[in-house]
């Protein structure tokens, strides 16, 4: 509990941080990179003493499930496929939603909210192995759509 | 799955995650920034808005009642650093006037995967902690100055954070931004 509310301060500066400096407020490019080589770094140290995953849907069950749920404090709602290489996770009440009052105009500011966790998901995928563009979708605070699309050949 | 995931040690995982994004974050300032003391200055802010956020969780979490003297106060941020970083560092190095003492870590979990190359030996990688003590003060009408001594980084053996009381502010300042 305790340290989660230190990770979502620096969450939210870092957010602050990101935008200010960037000569587009809207360029979440530099937010969705820190989350990129974050996940890409923190994946090898959790995955050190788990087995191989065999197959792209193990590994895809792995983040969506086991890692979510560290890092998010909660499991995801939904994880549904295509079985074509397309992931789509929802969750309710996503942790960097919950402090946001729902409306209109906080719906507008809710991409810089979760770029973050688009790099922080393609970076854990990207050192298993896996190519992915991963994007988000948010339709009322605090519920959430992440979807993976794994970039394949 | 679960298997898998009953291996994995939370507590440890969410002090590796704040460990690497905030080194994400120094190595995005370094690459946008020139100077390495923009830098410093940059995390020095970060860590001030921070601590001016931490201190209402803490007062809430603590009930803590208002200090006295210099060492109550160094003991509450003992106490935080425990709640908020799960370190414990030693107060020590007291001034003659009390006013003035170092908090001495063993461990620094914010550079515990960290290197500092040598041409980056001027900067304050761990400013975050320093302007964390400042915000959070201030909130509490103390204006203090925070600076490191010594640092493992650089070759220390420990790491060594010094606060100096400056002033009681008289009344809350409004928290603004910079």
């Amino acid at each position: 509990m305790s340290e989660e509310i230190v990770f979502d301060c620096l969450h939210a500066e870092i957010v602050n941080y990101c935008l200010n400096n960037s000569k587009d407020q809207n360029d979440l490019g530099t937010l969705e990179y820190i989350g990129f080589t974050t996940g890409y770094r923190l994946i090898e140290r959790l995955t050190r003493d788990v087995g191989r995953f065999k197959d792209e849907l193990e590994t895809m069950k792995f983040i969506c499930t086991d890692f979510w749920t560290l890092i998010y404090k909660k499991q995801v709602d939904n994880l549904r496929t295509n079985n074509y290489g397309m992931y789509v996770v929802q969750d309710k009440a996503f942790r960097f939603l919950t402090r946001i009052s729902p409306g209109s105009k906080q719906l507008e500011q809710a991409p810089k909210f979760v770029a973050f966790t688009c790099g922080l998901v393609r970076g854990a995928l990207s050192n298993l192995g896996i190519n992915s563009t991963v994007t988000a979708e948010v339709q009322t605070i605090p519920a959430c759509r992440f979807h993976i699309e794994v970039n394949r050949g | 799955m679960s298997r898998q995931a009953s291996r994995l040690d939370a507590k440890k995982v969410n002090s590796e995650f704040l460990t690497l994004t905030y080194g994400a974050l120094v190595t995005q300032m370094l690459r946008d920034f020139e100077n390495v003391d923009d830098v410093n200055k940059q995390l020095e802010r970060i860590g001030y808005n921070m601590g001016m956020r931490l201190i209402e969780d803490f007062l809430a979490r603590t009930s803590a009642p208002r200090c006295l003297e210099m060492r109550e106060t160094a003991d509450r941020i003992q106490q935080a650093f425990r709640i908020y970083l799960n370190v414990q560092p030693t107060i020590s190095n007291w001034s003659a006037a009390s006013d003035e003492f170092s908090l001495l870590f063993d461990t620094n979990p914010l550079t515990e995967f960290v290197e500092l190359p040598s041409d980056l030996s001027n900067l304050r990688y761990s400013a975050i902690l320093s302007g964390c003590i400042r915000g959070a003060l201030e909130m509490v009408q103390l204006e203090v100055q925070s600076w490191f001594v010594q640092d493992q980084l650089k070759g220390d053996n420990v790491t060594e954070l010094r606060v100096k009381f400056v002033r009681r502010l008289e009344e809350a300042i409004p928290a603004g931004e910079d």
